[in-house]
């Protein structure tokens, strides 16, 4: 088949192999994918969650410890927004993943949605200050210490209040360490994974060339 | 709303989209969704709020005695929760162990120590944990989607393109159940299926893989079908009004003086231990 | 009032693709126009209706030249398109049959009385004779595609793009769910483009046929013209359009009429000579969960080198039956066993008890819905996974792997994502990938939809080529010719009454006395 003539000869829409959508404006299908991603991660942190006591168990040696794994709970925000490139879609799809994870039951009950939003917003943050115009690894991992550290002081706020200071900190820079290795790194790699398969061809994050 | 409201009663080919399945209509299940999630967030706020016996035990036992009012079936619900008491028994375990020692020692197991203290504080773990899951899971399973968008652009406002795009994805929600038993079957049919723990522990996470690529696949096929039939116009309209009856004050009624019965009681019988120290 | 349709150079390329999808085209439909838009498996067909409904995100490819819809590009937020997608599967919107139908009506602003009224009356114009709380995840193929022409009917927009909407509809309605269609046109005058590959059904309804091939607009005019004329006629059907035989054949209404069904059927075993394969006994399918049987008292014989067709309406359990015939579901009530060559080796004689490794060499299942069997992340490696698992040498596996791209005209996309194909294309991967280890039976779901004549007869042949192998077909299928084609015996699973709209209900009630007496 012969090759196309060069798309700029003609008049009507810009060619656009952009990294950055066209507009900020919402389209129907980043509000349905950002659902998806929020129903996944949720259902990955209803499983967590179940599992979470157990999990506790392990880090008995040095409480503060369990930060180290704490960091998946933001995933879902950094995951969102380096797919969607949209204003707002940490947030939204953290708020979502947490409302999966109330709904399907978990002893943290409905304080998930606090601490969803709160983590989301570390999230969102980040990329608002790049303007919605960068997003790289560096970025995301940026946007997963960020919501950790969101997360962190929440956490010992809320579940952690009886903790020494010492202890504290020790929970923060743990979760800020798995935040970034989890949440923010390995966002990255499972966007790139999905990328592959040709899933996001609708959106500009699934410009892979 | 009733009379236009699909009553479930009426539905002969179960849904297999739904987690547990509702086989009865009962004024519960024709109440507004709002109604139910004020009264699951009610509930929650009575055993939230302080980790002890009583005011768990309350909100528990009356979910427990309410249960046959969600029409909810029971043996389906038996079958998807078995996880619960299983997991708040894991939590009221770690308690056990963790928690601090005080009164009699009743187990001593080397580092397994459990006292009657660490005993009590896993009981209330247990209880408080079921107390905190089963109204919202209970009250979510017999909200349909569909009526829950009505409720929150009509009521709360919020805008509908969000809205109903949210809800039509968590379709796919209840649709994983049956997606992943075509993928099992898919896998059966090639030949990928089963073989050594290694090999089914790698698969396991190949399909969860292929099923999030799906899902989104399927999303962006879905919201191009959205779009083809005028979604995202201004001006829509409802095919029903989402409506607030006696019922739903009722419930509402009645799950705030449960509250408030869970709270007085640990009071009066001075087991409070509020969450956040005070 | 309609609104007409302007292409000018129009193109659309993916971003991961190296050619255009749609080559660049110009194109004028008047309003009110009835089209039909027929083209080879893979010509952009699909692509070109998304693009009219303006609902390819602009993020996925680059166009060029213009398209309008009047005097604007295609907008679907200004609510004067339908669009029914080809995949029925994923274009379920609500849960309750009734909630999807109002979807649309409900997007375009009409009162809640009206949108009631409309339900209802879609609903049995497409017979579709469910509850309106019937949930939608428990509808079959073809009944979901009559929910999305439900959705439209009701809609009545001024602009009606359907992509292949009877293609998994039962023959003996898809005259009264045509019809129907035709009626929605009529009451808005719409403009209207479908794509369909058996012309047979709307030649006579169509104002203009538009022919589109993988360079860009091969012809376009009246049908009469298009197929009258022996040049033209000729060069479509060097490219893969189904050709009707003569222009008499024009007025033939059958609905699966094709210029191959009078194809020689060279089926290698006329006395049913061949051993016993697979034994149904009393067999009650259901899908795992349900409580009711879709299908029950099913008896039947699989034998070495015979073909066998399921046929029968929409929800009538056919696919149910395939899948448990292939020992991927359990049997609900009954039972199948296989027995001789098949069996040989194995413990149990219920398939469904046979490990995956055993059962894949020996019975192949391809699923209705192509997306959900694959597995892997590129064309060929799809087609090489099957053989790969049953211990061929790698030379073996590269030889059939290019056999069976070169046969189906999959060469181009060798490298493609499955997942990223058009849906002729997914179909006819997804049937290859299961020929390709060689199973002793073979049991497919709809093989023939949405492929053109030319793709259409390669995969015939294939089929034939099986059978000549002394395997045996089981296949489930809408299209009488391609079960004509390779001479399969015929089993019809019946239950009238839920689907077939009143009108068509005596009709297809005589239609299938008739056809019984071709049925063992
Ligand atoms: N999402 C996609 N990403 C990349 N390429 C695609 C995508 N969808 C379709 N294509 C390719 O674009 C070309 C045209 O596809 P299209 O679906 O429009 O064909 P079609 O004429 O509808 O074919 P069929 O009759 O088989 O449905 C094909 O080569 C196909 O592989
Ligand atoms: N996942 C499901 N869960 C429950 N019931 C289902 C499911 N899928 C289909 N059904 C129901 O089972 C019956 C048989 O469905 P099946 O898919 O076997 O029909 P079919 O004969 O293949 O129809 P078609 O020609 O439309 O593909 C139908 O009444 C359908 O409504
Ligand atoms: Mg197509
Ligand atoms: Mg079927």
């Amino acid at each position: 088949m012969p090759k196309t003539t060069a798309p700029d000869t003609t008049t009507g829409f810009k060619p656009n192999y952009s990294h950055i959508p066209v507009t900020k404006q919402w389209r129907v299908v980043d509000y349905v994918v950002t659902a998806v991603l929020g129903i996944s991660v949720g259902l990955i942190f209803w499983v967590l969650a179940l599992s979470w006591k157990v999990l506790e168990l392990g880090f008995q040696a040095f409480p503060p410890s369990i930060g180290l794994i704490a960091g998946l709970w933001v995933l879902a925000g950094p995951l969102a927004a380096i797919i969607i490139r949209k204003p707002g879609a940490a947030l939204l799809c953290e708020m979502i993943a947490a409302i999966v994870e109330a709904v399907l039951g978990s002893h943290f009950g409905a304080t998930v949605l606090l601490s969803g939003f709160i983590q989301g917003l570390g999230a969102e943050l980040i990329f608002a200050a790049f303007g919605y115009r960068k997003f790289s690894l560096w970025v995301t991992s940026l946007s997963g210490l960020l919501a950790a550290a969101f997360m962190s002081v929440s956490e010992n706020i809320m579940y952690n209040a009886e903790w020494q200071l010492g202890f504290q900190a020790a929970y923060a820079v743990c979760a800020i360490i798995s935040g970034i290795v989890i949440s923010g790194i390995g966002a990255w790699f499972a966007y790139r994974a999905i990328a592959k398969t040709g899933a996001l061809s609708s959106f500009a994050s699934g410009r892979m060339r | 709303m009733s009379d236009l409201t699909n009553a479930p009663a009426k539905v002969e080919v179960q849904d297999p989209g739904q987690l547990i399945p509702v086989v009865r209509s009962t004024p519960l299940v024709r109440c507004n969704p709002l109604t139910k999630i004020a009264v699951a967030l009610i509930l929650m706020v009575g055993a939230l709020l302080s980790i002890d016996l009583v005011s768990a035990g309350v909100v528990l036992g009356f979910t427990l005695i309410g249960l046959p009012a969600t029409g909810l079936d029971m043996i389906a619900a038996l079958k998807r929760l078995w996880f619960l008491p299983l997991g708040a028994l894991l939590a009221a375990w770690g308690t056990a162990i963790l928690a601090e020692k005080s009164g009699a020692v009743l187990v001593d197991l080397g580092p397994i120590l459990m006292t009657a203290g660490s005993l009590d504080a896993a009981a209330a773990i247990f209880v408080r944990t079921l107390a905190l899951a089963i109204p919202l899971i209970v009250l979510a399973s017999t909200i349909d989607p569909r009526d829950l968008s009505d409720a929150l652009i009509q009521h709360l406002r919020l805008p509908e393109v969000v809205v109903v795009s949210v809800l039509a994805a968590s379709r796919l929600l209840g649709l994983l159940v049956i997606e992943w038993q075509t993928l099992s079957m898919a896998r059966r049919a090639r030949g990928v299926a089963g073989g050594s723990i290694a090999r089914r522990t790698r698969s396991l996470f190949a399909g969860i893989f292929v099923l999030l690529v799906q899902s989104i696949r399927r999303g962006t096929t879905l919201a191009m079908a959205m779009e083809g039939r005028a979604f995202g116009r201004p001006g829509r309209t409802w095919r029903r009004q989402s409506v607030f009856g006696a019922g739903d004050g009722v419930a509402v009624a009645v799950s705030l003086g449960v509250c408030a019965l869970a709270i007085v009681a640990a009071h009066a019988l001075g087991t409070w231990n509020p969450i956040i120290a005070g | 009032m309609a609104l007409p349709i302007t292409a000018r150079g129009f193109s659309w390329q993916h971003a991961d693709r190296d050619e255009p999808a749609v080559g660049p085209i110009n194109l004028h439909i008047a309003a009110g126009e009835k089209v039909l838009l027929l083209g080879p498996s893979g010509a952009g067909k699909s692509t070109l209706l998304h693009a009219i409904a303006g609902v390819v995100p602009s993020e996925s490819g680059t166009a060029t030249g213009e398209l309008l819809i009047g005097d604007c590009p295609p907008d679907p937020r200004r609510g004067e398109t339908g669009l029914v997608l080809q995949d029925p599967d994923s274009q379920v919107i609500f849960s309750r049959v009734g909630d999807d139908v109002a979807f649309g009506m409900e997007n375009l602003g009409l009162p809640a009385e009206e949108i009631e009224a409309r339900i209802a009356s879609s609903l049995a114009r497409m017979g579709l004779a469910l509850p309106q709380s019937h949930p939608t995840a428990a509808l079959s193929g073809g009944q979901k595609q009559r929910l999305a022409l439900a959705g439209i009917h009701a809609m009545r927009p001024e602009i009606i793009v359907l992509d292949e909407p009877t293609a998994n509809i039962d023959p003996d309605s898809a005259g009264a769910v045509r019809d129907a269609i035709l009626e929605t046109q009529a009451a808005t005058s719409a403009t209207m483009v479908i794509v369909e590959h058996r012309v047979g059904l709307w030649l006579d309804h169509v104002d203009t046929v538009v022919v589109l091939g993988r360079q860009g607009l091969i012809t376009q005019g009246p049908p009469r013209q298009v197929f009258g004329d022996p040049q033209i006629a000729g060069e479509l059907r060097e490219c893969g359009i189904w050709v009707p035989e003569d222009p008499e054949a024009v007025a033939n209404r059958e609905p699966m009429a094709g210029n191959r069904a009078t194809r020689a059927t060279p089926n290698p075993a006329p006395g049913s000579t061949g051993e016993v394969l697979l034994r149904t006994h009393r067999l009650g399918v259901a899908r795992p969960r349900a409580k009711v049987a879709a299908a029950t008292d099913i008896d039947f014989d699989v034998r070495a080198g015979e073909a066998l067709g399921i046929i029968g309406d929409n929800g009538a359990g056919k696919s149910t039956t395939a899948l448990t015939l292939a020992g991927l579901i359990s049997e609900f009530d009954g039972e199948v066993n296989a027995f001789g060559s098949l069996r040989s080796g194995a413990k149990q004689a219920r398939p469904f008890r046979w490990p995956s490794a055993f059962l894949a060499p020996r019975i192949g299942m391809v699923f209705q819905e192509p997306e959900h069997q694959f597995l892997t992340s590129s064309v060929a490696e799809e087609l090489a996974l099957g053989p790969r698992l049953a211990g061929w040498s790698s030379s073996d596996v590269d030889e059939r792997v290019e056999e069976l791209l070169h046969v189906l005209g999959l060469e181009t996309i060798a490298e493609a994502h499955p997942q990223g194909l058009s849906g002729g294309e997914k179909r006819r991967l997804s049937v290859a990938a299961m020929m390709a280890p060689r199973p002793r039976v073979l049991i497919v779901d709809e093989p023939t939809f949405g492929q053109d004549a030319l793709t259409w007869a390669g995969l015939v042949e294939l089929f034939l080529d099986v059978l000549a192998r002394g395997s045996s077909v089981v296949a489930v299928s809408h299209d009488h010719s391609f079960l004509d084609a390779i001479g399969a015996r015929r089993i019809e699973l019946g239950q009238p009454a839920a689907n077939a709209s009143p009108a068509t209900l005596s009709e297809a009630a005589s239609d299938r006395l008739s056809r019984s007496e071709r049925v063992e």
